[in-house]
């Protein structure tokens, strides 16, 4: 997923310094890394690996050795201000429970995933009436760890299905700059090759009424 | 210069010190003239910031990295401790004290009821893991330590480490509890229980006063250590070391050893009665017994960590674990977590039960040795 990170320089735009943020599938922590050096947030994470958890504890992250789908119940509700689960959603077994869980746990997610609505993937299954293998989803269909892949409209409407108010869109595209979107639009739904989406619970207080200006909207 | 030369010019210290006045227990009785026997490996810095307490389980003692003095065998925790190890005395001023009511130097049943000059035996009180603890911190103060950079423990040393974090936060940087957990299941009292009852069938245990009769209740003890070290181990690891062996060509048709795994646990009862104390054992496994960390914070695990949000802590467990299995590891977890302490936990994979704390399992060195160098540059030490 190298080829994505472009979701961390977005993430890090998004993240107010000094959050409290929690890393789900943090992998060796390199973003949890980043985002401590330069928010200053107070990070912790879950990884299913205990290969990435003992890169993680070199780095002096704090990092549990944790399944999304099983061991969010590990933190107490509101603990913190984002759950970032980047390039995850579509591999967990239950998308809808780990997406309602992270807002559970947070104010807001942050939630990247593939489009499987963007052109290529159309087309290839179109023309090829095969299951497509693109840069975004490289693997063919009995390797892939994506079980549950969507596309924007599926994930906007999952997100409103459970109240959840979708604060910002991105497009994600390997080695270029993220593009906000409105992701409603459905031009957007055949263009984004990846997306990333700022998510927040309806309880949570509206962007306007942070103090700090550092999210998504400003830019 | 391999590790054992390396060890050899290792600073070693260590004695027992006797704790000032006494010591208030648990239990509301009050313990006067306690000793503590203790080592140390490396030496304290100048601003008395690298000390660290390796808290042993129920059958070690305070030789983690260096012979034991009956045994002659290598430190319980050589691998752990020593230069190069996770614990490095080139750095780490590392303290480990024999627990109160044990029996290698410090205070316990075996030892002489000031009142009387004879062994406590059963008039010795009984004890609890926070009165470890409590000796423990007299015993790190005795020695110049406020703060500890870190306290170390697996299993029994687990459940110290976990009320240090309760009781004396403010005296911790970093903790780590291995194979551990925040109280004692039905199961272990379970097993505990058995043990017990072993030792006091032992018609050489005369109600507890053996020492003062001359004599020793090694049968017992020996049956209590041959069940407790099944449970340190797991099903597999078993099966893989002796399967159905037999120790000579053919069955005895009677009750000898006639498989290896009855004549391993006989060796094992056999070796431990010569470096143990059956009464100690008694009074150890009832601490253990005792243990439950969230009813001494109203049944909330959480809020006996309240104190200790700023200990940065590592928790690790073993999945073939059956004594402390993974999920107390992960109640401990999510206590530390509510309590918004930064915590990492890791669950190694590992077919050798309990005991794979003491063994050579790679990932457990990388994690604890990943864990205390970010520890260490965050508390400043070189």
């Amino acid at each position: 997923m190298s080829e994505f990170r472009e979701d961390f320089r977005e993430i890090l735009r998004l993240v107010r310094p000094g959050a409290r943020v929690l890393d789900v599938g943090c992998g060796e922590g390199a973003l949890l890394d980043l985002l401590q050096r330069e928010k200053g947030v107070d990070g912790r994470g879950i990884e299913i690996s205990a290969e990435g958890v003992a890169a993680c504890l070199v780095k002096g992250l704090a990092v549990m050795q944790g399944d999304a789908d099983r061991d969010l119940a590990e933190f107490p509700a509101h603990s913190f201000d984002y759950a970032i689960l980047s390039q995850t959603l579509q591999a967990v077994r239950e998308p809808r429970k780990v997406l309602s869980d992270l807002v559970r746990l947070a104010d807001r997610a942050i939630v990247s995933l593939p489009n499987f609505g963007y052109w290529r993937v159309r087309l290839a299954l179109l023309a090829r009436g095969r299951m497509p293998e693109t840069r975004a989803l490289p693997d063919p269909w009995w390797a892939t760890a994506n079980i549950h892949l969507c596309t924007l409209r599926d994930f906007t409407a999952l997100s409103e299905d459970l109240g959840l108010r979708i604060e910002a869109a991105a497009a994600l595209e390997a080695g270029k700059p993220a593009r906000p979107i409105d992701p409603s639009r459905p031009l957007e739904n055949w263009r984004a090759e990846a997306a990333l989406f700022l998510l927040a619970r309806p309880s949570a207080r509206s962007m306007e009424a942070d103090a700090e200006g550092d999210l998504f909207a400003k830019s | 210069m391999n590790a054992l030369d390396a060890m050899h010019r290792v600073e070693t210290g260590g004695g027992v010190a006797r704790l000032p006045g006494a010591l208030a227990l648990e239990s509301g009785e009050r313990l006067g003239d306690v000793d503590v026997a203790y080592k140390t490996y490396g030496r304290l810095n100048a601003d008395r910031s690298n000390a660290v307490l390796v808290c042993h389980a129920l059958t070690g003692d305070q030789h983690v990295a260096s012979p034991h003095p009956q045994s002659g065998k290598p430190g319980w925790w050589a691998r752990m401790v020593g230069p190069g190890r996770p614990l490095d005395p080139q750095r780490h001023f590392i303290i480990c004290s024999n627990v109160l009511g044990g029996c290698m130097g410090s205070t316990g049943p075996s030892s002489p009821d000031p009142a009387t000059g004879r062994p406590y035996g059963l008039t010795f009180p009984v004890i609890t893991i926070a009165d470890m603890v409590r000796a423990q911190a007299m015993l790190v103060s005795s020695l110049g330590v406020e703060t500890l950079f870190a306290v170390v423990g697996g299993s029994m040393g687990g459940m110290q480490v976990l009320q240090w974090a309760a009781d004396y936060p403010e005296r911790l940087f970093s903790a780590v509890c291995i194979a551990s957990a925040a109280r004692h299941s039905a199961q272990n009292i379970a097993f505990h229980e058995v043990g017990r009852q072993a030792i006091m069938a032992d018609p050489d245990w005369c109600g507890g006063d053996y020492l003062k009769l001359g004599v020793r209740p090694e049968k017992g003890l020996a049956v209590a250590r041959m069940a407790a070290h099944i449970t340190y181990l797991s099903e597999p690891a078993l099966q893989r070391k002796f399967g159905r062996e037999l120790q000579r060509d053919g069955l005895s048709w009677g009750f000898d050893a006639d498989f290896q795994v009855e004549s391993y646990l006989r060796h094992q009862g056999a070796a431990f009665v010569d470096r143990f104390d059956a009464n100690a054992y008694l009074y150890i496994t009832r601490a253990m017994d005792y243990f439950d960390l969230a009813a001494q914070a109203g049944g909330v695990l959480a809020k006996a960590f309240d104190r200790a949000s700023k200990v940065r802590f590592c928790v690790l467990s073993f999945t073939s674990d059956w004594l402390y299995p993974t999920a107390e590891s992960r109640a401990i977890t999510r206590a530390l977590n509510a309590a918004g302490a930064p915590t990492s936990f890791v669950e190694i994979k590992s077919d050798r039960g309990h005991d794979a704390f003491l063994l050579d399992e790679p990932v457990m060195e990388e994690a604890l040795k990943g864990f205390l160098a970010a520890a260490a540059a965050a508390r400043g030490l070189a």
